[in-house]
């Protein structure tokens, strides 16, 4: 029976399927499948087809097309069959529509007339079907067409079709929200539907509106805590259940919603621990969906206002994931510890062994996890370690997508976190040398800018001792074979730069080398331009010095073969060379000066150097210079010849006279224009030097102009760029201000650290684990908090020690919120929190909007549930002051205005309202009530806690204080 | 005449900087369901974005290509972001003969995503009477059916297996009653003679 029930197919269709099924080939499949499209274009067409059989060849076209043939004959056909008053060709032509056409497609407007009419079908299947294709098929010009029908929909008695309304309204409103912007209530009067698919469904849009922005959507903080809270205490139907859980995705989809609306917001966190709590407890992590709803709840917990009782029990649970077999838990759990890190960064402390045995297992989808977690992680005191394997791991890969990206993290962290200019450098020609071509060309400019810029202030010699550093490493790496072409021209311009500069290497050697490298990779030009001009330099700087040119053979023919090459740049830059060669001394230095890359060149706009010259040429009787719009003659010119060519296309003659040619106005000399007097007067060889000098630095001048967006190196040391992974409240300037602050730092660093060390050794002892993994666990996580064992780790971290300077701020930081987060009081406020705008401050004005106004919107919809707001507001008061007792408890902090209830107390309250409850009616109705109260209470209790907490100050969730860290220096 | 001559390689600065992949521009949805055999012959394909055909069948290979490389006992999410644009997750389940795709992005959970997977298999077990690759096949329409009920313009409708097959039920009888030339439709079991 299983498969029947209007489905049936015929003998036909059968045989096709199995005969592809048998197919060896893939040729062998095409053939059939051609053969299959030969018979339905006749059979299609023909007139009186039944409409069973009608069917089936839709059903075949949609086959034929889903094994990546062409079915575009059949779509007419599809469309018609929407037309079609017979409900199984009806659902069948418009399963086929919204498989085959995009809302664009030229057929829709035959469909859109059919989709009005069927939206007003009494069937409520025919309804159904149309508001699938409504949902693909409309797009925002045609949206107008049938919203209002869709709108009508959203109160449908059959719940089938509210909930497919809500989602049509939904997509309606991703395709183009300014024509569904006037309906958004809907959704939040849908919120409050009997029946809990319709609400389950609106929880979709109203994610999404939620997520672009949270702000209209606090008021609702209350209902969706409400709604999760009785969905865990299983007051939905049954038939919700999924392997004994109470309806888990509407519980996934309400945790992200809270997720966005708690972020960065303390007073609707409050509102949503108690309940998290809840969800948490109840969690079963023996089901896969248990599990998943623990992990959302981890994932809420870790973008809300942090509560130190949540974070203990999210950091349990991911101890638990950690530890299982799974991988995808584990996979789950590397995530979830990424997420949570940000709030206490000594959580992966516990786990460092889990974390390294995901490094290396062979799960590409876990390792590649992992790394993002690395990535979140990683300090001055790891970036060594960390850099190192995930270069290893690039270089194993062959996938280019990640291979690109994984680079551009190596890159990143790097330039932020490089303990040495050398380290720095080795690591950048590693990334270059596995995937140079993958690395964005500013990458590599960024390299150079370093290597002739230098890190920070240091002295000369540091300076020097990197460049020859560099050079020595790149005249290594040129011998290797199929280097990518983005690292060639670092080399080349290195090299070109500081080859010569500390006397190591003679000009010819380098200039050998660079030759071969021209040679080598003749048919990059990228490369042989940046050689060429290489060489230039070098040339330059030995004339310059006073040393005498000789030119190596093949440095001779490689000019000459440039000379005449194909591409106007290289012979340019060849030409250069050559004139650049047979000037002196003086010449050569005023063009080309040593190390003069980061110098501020002044570019002379209106080359002024040029006056005397041209005062002397119009002396001499030349022709001064007249600016283009004072060219009358010029432009009559100019007009001559395209009338010309428009006469010469018209092949007429010509008969009124022409015109009287203008005699030029003569104007004064005017400096602004001089560059093109060059154009009138012959170059002598003098002047070309100069000029070319002077249009150099033009070039040059646009690399100065924008230097005022580099970086800010002053001050920094070892480091560069700002860091984006920090812990909050990291602040260690805060230190300074308060003195008590920093007395218990001290201690709570100490006694961190020794427990730390204890659980450390215990494992130690519990199993025994392979040294190189605790190694490798000691240099990865031991950077920050354990500074006696650094030393002990490795011998790379303790190289690290070069950035000694940031690291006790660093150990501070990394204890500091743990700390806060720890005691549960509110702290001085760091100052950076002053400074951090992108988080939404705290110190929330209480709301003075009257709450019952507000809840008008809401309580529309709940006109049709048969309970009066009022005795919802009743029966839910018990509700709400579990709520707060909840609350209350949690954040032990007595708070004067909460009343003290018993939980005895609650229970019998509880229980009385659940009897007051109205039968019948479920608990999302009693929803939108339940918000009202708890607003009204509210308003009083927010006022007080506000001022409480502007009394003490307050410590937001701040994602990235080290921003400032910079700018506070 | 003068040229423009740039005698050093002089480069722009420009200050490297990394955007994190944004997501705020995708669609929160699912993007894609698919189900193929074993063999990568693909069973079902429903797009929630339109890709035009070619498209969809370099996104079967692609995804047939990824599960076949993936070894045992790993987990099942797989980052489709190479082949799918940025931020694009895939999660696969492997029954008997045939995979069971679902690719989505950063809005939904993997965890919740392999169990709509199973609520999906589930309702095929109850509605088919232990699905196999021949009821998939041969069922075509009837799986669109089911997966409409589930999944509708990308976003999950539905999550509760027996409300599916309720309305699926529905929708059979409905249909079967209006059909007013009702033949006797050849059962695919009969022709497979069990």
């Amino acid at each position: 029976m299983g498969s029947q029930g209007g489905f049936g197919q015929s003998k036909e269709f059968l045989d096709l399927i199995k005969s592809i099924g048998e197919a060896r080939s893939k040729a062998e499949e095409d053939r059939i499948v051609i053969r299959e499209i030969e018979t339905l274009k006749r059979r299609i067409s023909e007139p009186d087809i039944p409409k069973r059989k009608m069917k089936e060849y839709i059903i075949r076209l949609l086959y034929v097309e889903m094994l990546g043939h062409d079915a575009s004959f059949g779509y007419i056909h599809a469309v018609k069959m929407t037309h079609d008053d017979n409900l199984p060709s009806k659902r069948t032509g418009y399963l086929a529509v919204t498989l085959f056409l995009n809302d664009d497609h030229d057929l829709i407007i035959l469909i859109v007339n059919t989709i009005q009419k069927d939206l007003k079908s009494d069937n409520y299947l025919v309804v159904c079907a149309a508001l699938n294709a409504v949902c693909r098929l409309i797009n925002d010009e045609t949206i107008p067409a049938v919203l209002p029908l869709v709108v009508d929909l959203l109160s449908h008695s059959k719940e089938a079709v509210r909930k497919k309304a809500v989602m049509a309204l939904h997509s309606f409103h991703r395709k183009s929200p300014s024509s569904v912007s006037h309906l958004i209530s809907n959704f939040r009067k849908r919120l409050c539907d009997n029946d809990p698919g319709v609400m389950g469904a609106t929880l979709c849009p109203l994610f999404d509106l939620v997520n672009a922005d949270p702000t209209p959507y606090k008021d609702l903080v209350v209902s969706f805590v409400s709604i999760l809270k009785q969905v865990a205490e299983h007051r939905l139907p049954k038939s919700y259940d999924y392997h004994q859980m109470p309806a888990p995705f509407v519980q996934i989809k309400l945790l992200k919603i809270l997720a966005l609306l708690g972020s960065g917001d303390k007073l609707a966190s409050e509102h949503m621990y108690t309940v998290i709590g809840d969800v948490i407890r109840k969690g079963d992590s023996s089901s896969n969906i248990g599990n998943a709803i623990l992990y959302e709840s981890i994932r809420c917990v870790s973008s809300i206002y942090p509560n130190a009782k949540l974070l203990e029990a999210a950091a349990d649970v991911i101890a638990k994931f950690l530890k299982s077999d799974s991988h995808n838990l584990k996979y789950m759990g590397i995530d979830a510890l990424g997420r949570l890190i940000k709030l206490s960064p000594l959580i992966a402390e516990q786990h460092q062994l889990a974390v390294i045995d995901c490094l290396e297992d062979p799960d590409d989808t876990l390792k590649r996890k992992t790394f993002e977690l690395l990535y979140k992680m990683t300090k001055s005191s790891n970036v060594e370690v960390i850099v190192d394997r995930m270069i290893d791991y690039m270089i194993s890969i062959s996938d280019d997508h990640y291979k690109t990206y994984i680079a551009s993290r190596c890159v990143e962290l790097a330039e932020q976190f490089a303990p040495s200019n050398h380290w720095f450098i080795q690591t950048m020609n590693k990334v270059f040398e596995h995937a140079g071509d993958l690395v964005n060309i500013k990458v590599a400019h960024n390299l150079m800018r370093l290597i002739a810029e230098g890190f920070g202030e240091d002295d000369d010699t540091t300076y020097s001792q990197l460049r020859s550093s560099a050079v020595e490493s790149y005249l290594r790496i040129i011998g290797e074979p199929k280097l990518p072409s983005v690292f060639l021209q670092v080399i080349c311009w290195v090299l070109g730069e500081y080859g010569t500069a500390d006397g190591k290497h003679s000009a010819s050697y380098i200039t050998g080398k660079l030759c071969d490298m021209a040679e080598a990779y003749s048919n990059d030009e990228t490369v042989k331009a940046y050689a060429i001009t290489a060489l230039t330099k070098i040339y330059s700087f030995e004339i310059a010095a006073g040393r005498k040119v000789d030119m190596l053979s093949e440095c001779q023919s490689l000019v000459e073969e440039l000379l005449a090459s194909h591409s106007t740049d290289l012979q340019q830059r060849a030409y250069e060379l050559q004139s650049v060669i047979g000037l002196d001394a003086r010449a050569v230095e005023a063009i080309l000066p040593h190390d003069a890359s980061c110098e501020d060149i002044e570019v002379d706009k209106n080359i002024s150097f040029l006056n005397d010259y041209v005062q002397k040429a119009i002396e001499r009787g030349a022709m001064p210079y007249i600016s283009e719009n004072e060219r009358s003659g010029m432009v009559n010119m100019s007009n001559f010849s395209s009338q010309d060519q428009q006469e010469s296309g018209q092949h007429g003659l010509r008969f009124e006279a022409y015109e009287v040619p203008k005699p030029p106005v003569p104007s004064k000399v005017t400096p602004v224009s001089l560059s093109s007097v060059t154009d009138l007067v012959p170059v002598s060889e003098s002047l070309y030097a100069r000029e070319t000098h002077h249009i150099t630095s033009v070039g040059v001048a646009s690399d100065t102009g924008s230097s005022g967006l580099k970086l800010k190196l002053d001050g920094v040391q070892k480091k560069w760029g700002k860091p984006t992974y920090s812990s909050p409240a990291s602040s260690s300037n805060s230190t300074s201000q308060n003195p008590v602050n920093g007395v218990t730092k001290v201690d709570v660093a100490t006694t961190v650290n020794s427990k730390v060390r204890d659980s450390y050794d215990s494992r130690k002892q519990q199993n025994e684990i392979d040294p190189e993994k605790q190694k490798l666990a000691a240099s990865l996580f031991g950077g920050s908090t354990k500074p006696e064992r650094r030393t002990s780790a490795s011998s790379k971290v303790s190289k690290a020690s070069a950035g000694a300077a940031d690291r006790p701020q660093d150990s501070k930081a990394a204890i500091v919120p743990n700390k806060t987060s720890g005691e549960k009081t509110n702290q001085q406020p760091p100052p950076q929190d002053l400074l951090d705008l992108g988080e939404p401050t705290v110190t929330v004005a209480p709301p003075t909007v009257d709450p019952f106004q507000q809840l008008e919107g809401l309580l529309d919809a709940s006109i049709s549930s048969t309970v009066s707001p009022s005795v919802g507001a009743v029966s839910n008061a018990p509700d709400i002051m579990s709520l707060y007792t909840g609350s209350t408890s949690s954040e032990q902090r007595g708070a004067g205005g909460y009343i003290p209830v018993t939980g005895d107390n609650l229970n019998l309250l509880s229980e009385l309202s659940s009897a007051a409850a109205v039968r019948g009616t479920t608990g999302e109705t009693n929803a939108a009530p339940l918000s009202l109260s708890v607003k009204g209470a509210n308003a009083k209790d927010s006022l007080e806690k506000d001022a409480k907490v502007r009394q003490m100050g307050v410590t937001p969730t701040s994602q990235n204080p080290n921003l400032f860290r910079d700018l506070l220096g | 005449m003068i040229v423009p001559i740039h005698l050093t390689n002089r480069f722009i600065f420009i200050i490297h900087v990394f955007f994190p992949i944004s997501n705020a521009e995708s669609n929160k949805m699912i993007r894609a369901v698919l189900v193929m055999n074993t063999q990568g012959k693909p069973r079902l394909a429903k797009f929630y974005e339109f890709r035009p055909v070619e498209k969809q069948q370099e996104i079967i290979r692609n995804v047939f290509a990824v599960l076949c490389s993936r070894p045992e006992h790993v987990s099942n999410f797989v980052d489709a972001e190479s082949f799918f644009g940025p931020d694009a997750r895939l999660v696969y389940k492997h029954f008997a003969t045939l995979y069971f795709v679902f690719i989505f992005d950063g809005s939904e959970n993997e965890l919740a995503m392999l169990d709509l997977i199973q609520v999906f298999v589930e309702t095929l077990d109850k509605c088919f009477r232990n699905v196999c690759e021949l009821d998939v096949v041969f069922n075509y329409s009837k799986m669109h059916t089911i997966l409409d009920e589930i999944i509708f313009g990308g976003q999950v409708l539905e999550t509760s297996s027996t409300e599916v097959i309720k309305a699926v039920e529905e929708i059979s009888k409905l249909e079967a009653a209006s059909s007013s030339i009702n033949l006797v439709s050849k059962s695919v079991s009969s022709w497979r003679s069990r």
